[in-house]
């Protein structure tokens, strides 16, 4: 697969993690208070990896809801709380490709000013975090299923995302990796996308389940779970393919290690 | 007479058909053909180890060209002028068709041929020519299906994408009384055999615009069929259509761009003809018209600039899975897919237009392929800020207290906290109703809700903090 070749934005990655360092986690509305389970498993992977993990209990959201659908001063307000509150941080980890890309990429387009993307800059997506920080390409997880990796959009052509969550799913042991036919095809859920211009949305998933009964597998990982929510949603729809579920990758990465 | 004065004002904006940007309507072979050539093109491109620099080099090229489209165009009307060729300046459609009415007139034109050109779709010249008693005759292989089909273009390369060799058989039996074929060959041959009569009988040839390069006055023509050089070579007059930003300062920068068209366009190492016309044969009659047509608005939009960078090789529209699935007359203009969605609301305007750029999931494909490296998903997201910032129709009051709404709620913790309860609440009941309205029926009406959890994150979280 080739990379999007436009400058993904810049990451601050130096000066380097030093052991001890405190993580800062930005957990997304809708993973907070729908899949607490994600947090929680991601929380886990970083304390594994002997980070110190804490969660500032002023955050809300980054405000990405309002950006993409054109609402930039009610974004601002939003970016501008999430400054306030992970100012202080040096690492931001966040478990969804699509916040990270948001903080990452497009504070900047809202409110250019050094304090704020600086602090865009300094979020983390999960997996990007374990492989290219910390260094980690085995979280010790054991998940005996077949499995397919969705890799999100904004995560793998903003950010350039991609190898990190292969890398580490490569390691799980008893799994069997399933690839995903057309794997870089949007799932069709796209934020408000999904309600504004519901029956593309539909026929785009429609088309990325057939793909995932076409790969195989009994359970799709992704490292968005937003996507999941749209995905998951239509394979329960139908009695065919109910029984896929969906995971986050986090989930997966924790699995089997207590 | 009033529909004659609304044909000269050029392509009227279809908002009829964005419906299909919403629910889909389009013949899924076209979505099939356009997949296919898109994993093609991008398996061809990725052979080239410095494919990623061509587009950097070919980016940076259009950013000088486009910044400094007043002195190049200049220069490039002058060299034109000292090889005799008429150059006409066109400020948007209306003028455009005058001019060309005249000069259809001064060499008392009856019969037109055309080679491919988008920019006379913008025009809707052939309504106009037809509407003076001209005849026009599209040559091109898919604009001449289309044109027989009395339908606009769904693509901006490949014409007819949505039809298949059975639909344009029938067509050409229908139309043309030839007895019924799918066979490729056959109908590309019964397309010649009616074409070829038309290129001798013209009296003028009106052709498109690839890159009009300023320092030497070339205009560059690339096609497949041949149809574009007997076009343009055969009959008296050669009428140049070309949007200003199609212009390249010197012809030393044109091999990357004739690499790039090709290969993200058709696939293609180069187009089988690539024309250099340098300007008219001796005894003949050349004129190049160049038409703002909207296209100077973009150019008030720094942001935005990037826009005019197009050349228009269709690489986005085949990589758009919302292209694929709603089809070319859905983005209710002359440019479908993602480049439409962002350059139609610049051309006839968001008031129009404003729907369009909320066509997207924002996945970036598009920007992936793009050959010059235009950054359409981001400018999908700017067009929206300006589409509900400024009178459209995607600007709407409501929407607008919404979210206005949701910030208040998402600036602070206890009010975020508050809000999340009532959403979490909305969703569990919502189980148990029959009917969702609204956004949350466009939802469910194919995807399960997700099943709320008895605490949040931060709750749980406490917990464990407060454990240890």
């Amino acid at each position: 697969m080739r990379s999007s070749g436009w400058p993904h934005a810049p990451r601050e990655d130096s000066p380097p993690y030093q052991r001890g360092q405190t993580v800062a986690l930005f957990i997304p509305c809708y993973v907070d208070q729908f899949y607490p389970q994600v947090a929680m498993a991601t929380a886990k992977l970083l304390r594994r990896q002997g980070v110190p993990v804490v969660f500032p209990q002023e955050q809300t959201c980054c405000g990405q809801p309002a950006f993409n659908s054109g609402y930039w001063d009610q974004a601002r307000r939003v970016i501008h709380h999430f400054c306030r509150v992970f100012r202080d941080y040096r690492w931001i980890v966040c478990p969804s490709g699509s916040c990270t890309a948001m903080c990452r990429v497009f504070f900047e387009h809202v409110d250019a000013r050094q304090e704020i993307v600086s602090v865009g800059r300094r979020v983390f997506e999960l997996t990007e975090f374990l492989v290219d920080i910390l260094s980690v390409t085995d979280t010790g997880a054991t998940f005996p299923h077949k499995v397919t990796l969705h890799s999100g959009c904004h995560g793998r052509r903003e950010l350039g995302l991609l190898e990190a969550p292969l890398t580490l799913l490569r390691n799980v042991r008893g799994m069997t990796y399933c690839e995903l036919p057309n794997i870089e095809e949007c799932c069709g859920f796209g934020g408000t996308f999904s309600v504004k211009m519901p029956g593309v949305s539909l026929a785009m998933g429609r088309k990325k389940a057939d793909n995932i009964v076409r790969s195989g597998a009994e359970v799709v990982v992704s490292n968005d779970v937003s996507c999941l929510m749209h995905i998951g949603g239509i394979l329960q729809r139908n009695p065919a393919t109910r029984h896929i579920r969906t995971m986050h990758i986090a989930e997966v990465l924790v699995a089997g290690v207590d | 007479m009033s529909e004659h004065i609304q044909h000269l004002s050029g392509a009227k904006f279809h908002a009829q058909e964005t419906k299909g940007l919403y629910e889909p309507v389009a013949p899924p072979a076209l979505g099939a053909t356009a997949e296919r050539s898109s994993k093609h093109n991008i398996a061809e491109a990725a052979k080239i180890p410095y494919f990623q620099q061509w587009r950097e080099a070919a980016h940076q090229i259009k950013r000088y060209a486009i910044s400094n489209l007043d002195k190049l165009l200049v220069q490039f009307e002058r060299n034109l002028s000292a090889k005799g060729v008429t150059v006409l300046w066109a400020e948007d459609a209306a003028e455009a068709n005058r001019l060309v009415l005249e000069i259809a007139r001064e060499h008392k034109v009856r019969s037109v041929v055309k080679s491919k050109s988008m920019l006379s779709e913008e025009l809707e010249l052939n309504q106009v020519l037809s509407d003076a008693g001209i005849e026009p005759v599209e040559t091109d292989l898919g604009e001449y299906i289309v044109q027989l089909a009395g339908q606009r273009p769904v693509h901006i390369v490949t014409p007819a994408i949505h039809m298949s060799a059975e639909d344009v058989g029938r067509l050409f039996a229908a139309r043309l009384g030839e007895p019924f074929t799918a066979e490729h060959e056959q109908l590309t041959d019964i397309a010649r055999r009616h074409l070829r009569q038309r290129y001798l009988e013209a009296d003028m040839g009106i052709s498109g615009c690839n890159f009009g390069i300023a320092d030497t006055g070339t205009i560059v023509i690339v096609e497949n069929e041949g149809n574009a050089g007997l076009s343009t070579a055969t009959p008296p007059v050669h009428l140049v259509m070309m949007g200003i930003e199609k212009i390249l300062p010197s012809i030393t920068y044109l091999p990357v761009f004739l690499n790039l068209l090709a290969r993200s366009g058709t696939g293609q190492k180069l187009t089988t003809y690539t024309h250099l016309i340098h300007g008219p044969a001796p005894g003949r009659r050349m004129y190049v018209l160049l038409l703002d047509n909207g296209r100077t608005n973009v150019l008030a939009d720094m942001a935005a600039l990037a826009a005019l960078f197009c050349i228009r090789c269709g690489a986005c529209l085949n990589a758009c899975p919302v292209y694929r699935c709603a089809g070319g007359w859905a983005y209710g203009w002359v440019y479908p897919g993602p480049i439409g969605a962002i350059l139609t609301p610049h051309l006839v305007g968001l008031k129009q237009a404003g729907i369009l750029p909320f066509a997207s999931s924002l996945c970036g494909a598009c920007g992936e392929v793009c050959p010059v490296k235009i950054d359409i998903p981001h400018q999908l997201v700017h067009m929206r800020h300006r589409a509900v910032s400024e009178p459209s129709p995607a600007r709407s009051l409501t929407e607008q207290f919404t979210w206005m709404l949701w910030s208040w709620f998402m600036c602070g913790p206890r009010r975020y906290r508050l809000a999340m309860w009532a959403v979490r609440l909305g969703v569990r009941l919502a189980a148990w109703l029959p009917w969702h309205p609204g956004k949350l029926g466009a939802w469910t009406r194919g995807r399960q809700l997700p099943r709320p959890p008895k605490a949040a994150f931060r709750r749980l979280w406490r917990q464990v903090e407060s454990d240890e």
